[in-house]
């Protein structure tokens, strides 16, 4: 077996992570912490050393720990933040070698074989992490070994980052429970040399075989990969022209040249963008953007090309346009699809370019489609929803008549519970020939409806001598007549 | 009588039709409902006047309606001509508030005409445009006979390849067609 080269794992752990990455932000020279909801108590989560030297710690409720020391400045935490600022040191950790991989919620895993001599060692590389962690002012702690395991202890518990000595370490440094670690103190096995010349056999009856697996990997015996991240796709592409353009054919040819890449880009991941941005640099650094959203996810730059027309004609080209970006700023998932012999002539692509189309002028969300939705109420019965963003339900089941026209209740004059004789409505005055009815809805109680403030309605069919067929209820518990639909 | 009725009635496709009324709704609906396709209809977004999908379900599908709501006519009609145009739609109905002038209608005939798809305008009384293929007035009439009944009057009153006329008509929600209605007292 090669084994040439020995694999060297840096550990790289930021332990006031959340607090660095807020005073970056807004240096504070004082006592500062920040703190987070967690069993109903907001308590400290992270804090900077001035307020440990004051005798705060984490875990602390924040009422103590101001009547520690009233000076104190605090901030909520944001552990999502968090999660985002040490992706982002992840990326620059890339800067020491390719394979870099996260290590809980505040630290990172390197693994250097290979890179140290490209930092004239492995000493000068780690002043290096050291150095530029100072400067973006960020706590930190080292640890360099053979195993991923050591390299965690080292940089957890020990004052020396490069293969110190793992015996004197205690048992906590083999990133074990707590229970497993207060069984072991029962015990007396405080560090991890006491562990490591126990018998094994009786060590994995009372612990199992966490124990002993986390201590091999430390030690070397069992190996412990280390997972890069990838990073994610960019749907992004710009060209920078030497002179600038203006002519809208020009710039549309520009776009064509963008489309292209981006949208092979997009076939190579199976996605599909659906919504454009498309950012125009002027000369003069001003820049413009014209946004493109899609009723669907396309990648076909082709037909994306034209749907960019409509914008593109209303930028203000200036003194010329030297720069354009093109980003895909939503995609979605687009899989494959296998193409047929025969091309249908109403293919839905076709329908939501179209409305793409529409939506460019009149806005996405104006081009709307019906959804049954479970309510007797009538106007509550169906929803409106953006064709882009729904599908089409089914079924729609009517048990009583409905009318095709519904409109805000207009009153009418009428007194007593049956339909009016005769009424004026809209300045036409109608004859009743038939009634139908009543039906009853109560209002839905548990929703805060004004126009239902009323009370119960009783709603008749009255077909009239005129022809209008129309939808009236009246309302018992507030005397009176009102037209709120009207039938096919 | 009905023969003529057959001649004028499933709207001739690749053309714009007009129709006002009070029963022009009705009118849109069935129209809809006998060209078979997924459709748009067009109106401005300012109308408290809403279109109950439950009641539409009677005469077609709502899931294959969509509607657009615009600002006002001028979106209306680039709306209508996009969609009259890109063919991948049945049918347009759009509701009109001003008259169209001649170019806005020609506009629309070609489209309709590029397309191949049918096209409505509801318009409001007298506001009839000179490009229309044909103008109907839509009135619901009472039915002594029958309860539940759609009974309607249907009057086409410009034709430009045919004859004018009148009729009543009845459309029946469980099969879904329209019946043409000797009128009473013959």
């Amino acid at each position: 077996m090669f084994d040439g080269i020995k694999k060297r794992v840096v550990c790289m752990w930021f332990p006031r992570l959340a607090s660095d990455r807020v005073l970056r932000a807004r240096p504070c020279d004082g006592p500062f912490i920040l703190t987070l909801k967690t069993s109903n108590a907001e308590r400290i989560y992270c804090l900077n050393t001035e307020a440990e030297r004051r005798g705060l710690h984490r875990g602390m409720s924040f009422a103590d720990a101001r009547a520690f020391c009233p000076d104190l400045v605090s901030h909520p935490a944001r552990p999502e933040q968090d999660a985002r600022f040490l992706s982002v040191l992840r990326r620059w950790a890339t800067r020491y070698c390719p394979w870099v991989g996260r290590e809980g919620a505040d630290g990172l895993v390197l693994d250097v074989s290979g890179s140290t001599h490209l930092w004239d060692g492995e000493a000068a590389m780690l002043d290096d992490m050291r150095a530029h962690a100072e400067r973006a002012g960020l706590n930190i702690r080292l640890g360099c070994a053979n195993t991923r395991g050591a390299a965690w202890a080292l940089a957890h518990y020990s004052n020396d980052p490069v293969d110190g000595a793992l015996e004197q370490l205690p048992a906590a440094a083999l990133r074990l429970d707590e229970k497993v670690i207060s069984g072991l103190q029962r015990l007396g096995l405080r560090t991890i040399g006491d562990i490591s010349t126990t018998a094994r056999a009786p060590l994995a009856r009372r612990f199992g075989s966490d124990l002993l697996l986390r201590l091999d990997q430390m030690l070397g015996v069992q190996p412990e990969p280390i997972t890069p991240e990838a990073e994610p796709p960019h749907f992004g592409v710009r060209m920078t022209m030497s002179d600038p353009i203006g002519l809208l054919d020009d710039v549309m040819g520009v776009t064509a040249r963008l489309l292209d890449p981006l949208c092979k880009k997009l076939k190579a991941h199976e996605m599909g963008a659906r919504k454009l941005s498309l950012t125009l640099r002027r000369v003069d650094q001003g820049s413009q953007q014209v946004e493109l959203r899609l009723a669907a996810a396309m990648r076909d730059p082709l037909r994306i090309l034209p749907l960019f027309e409509r914008g593109l004609g209303e930028v203000d080209a200036g003194f010329g346009i030297d720069q354009m970006r093109l980003e895909a700023t939503l995609v979605e998932p687009l899989m494959m699809e296998q193409i047929g012999a025969t091309t249908p002539r109403n293919t839905p692509d076709q329908l939501n370019d179209l409305i793409t189309r529409i939506g460019t002028r009149i806005g996405l969300e104006n081009v709307q489609r019906f959804l049954p939705a479970d309510s007797h109420i009538p106007e509550r019965g169906f929803t409106i929803a953006p064709a882009a963003y729904s599908t089409p339900e089914g079924p729609w089941v009517s048990l009583r008549p409905r009318p095709l026209l519904l409109f805000r209740p207009e009153a009418i004059a009428g007194v007593g519970s049956t339909p009016p004789e005769r009424f004026r409505w809209r300045r036409m005055s109608l004859t009743t020939a038939r009634v139908t009815g009543p039906e009853r809805i109560t209002p839905e109680w548990w929703l805060q409806d004004e126009s239902w403030h009323t009370g119960l309605r009783d709603y008749w069919k009255v077909e009239t001598r005129q022809g209008r067929r129309l939808w009236l209820f009246y309302t018992p518990q507030n005397p009176g007549w009102f037209v709120q639909g009207e039938f096919a | 009588m009905p023969a003529t009725f057959h001649n004028a009635f499933p709207l001739r496709s690749g053309r714009v039709h007009e129709v006002s009324g009070p029963a022009s709704v009705s009118f849109a609906a069935i129209a809809g409902a006998t060209v078979r396709s997924k459709g748009l209809w067009v109106r401005e977004g300012w109308q408290s006047e809403q279109l109950n999908p439950i009641a539409l379900s009677h005469f077609m599908t709502p899931a294959d309606i969509l509607i657009a709501q615009t600002r006002d006519q001028i979106d209306s009609l680039a709306v209508a001509e996009e969609a009259l145009k890109d063919g991948s739609v049945g049918f347009v109905i759009i509701e009109i508030t001003r008259p169209l002038d001649l170019r806005e209608g020609r506009r629309l005939q070609l489209a309709a005409k590029a397309g191949r798809t049918t096209g409505l305008c509801l318009i409001p009384e007298g506001m009839g445009s000179n490009a229309a293929e044909t103008r109907w007035n839509a009135t619901p009439l009472f039915d002594p006979q029958r309860k539940d009944s759609t009974l309607m009057r249907w009057e086409i009153n410009k034709n430009k390849s045919g004859t004018i006329g009148a009729w009543n008509v009845r459309w029946d929600q469980e099969t879904r067609r329209l019946h043409v209605v000797p009128p009473a007292g013959k």
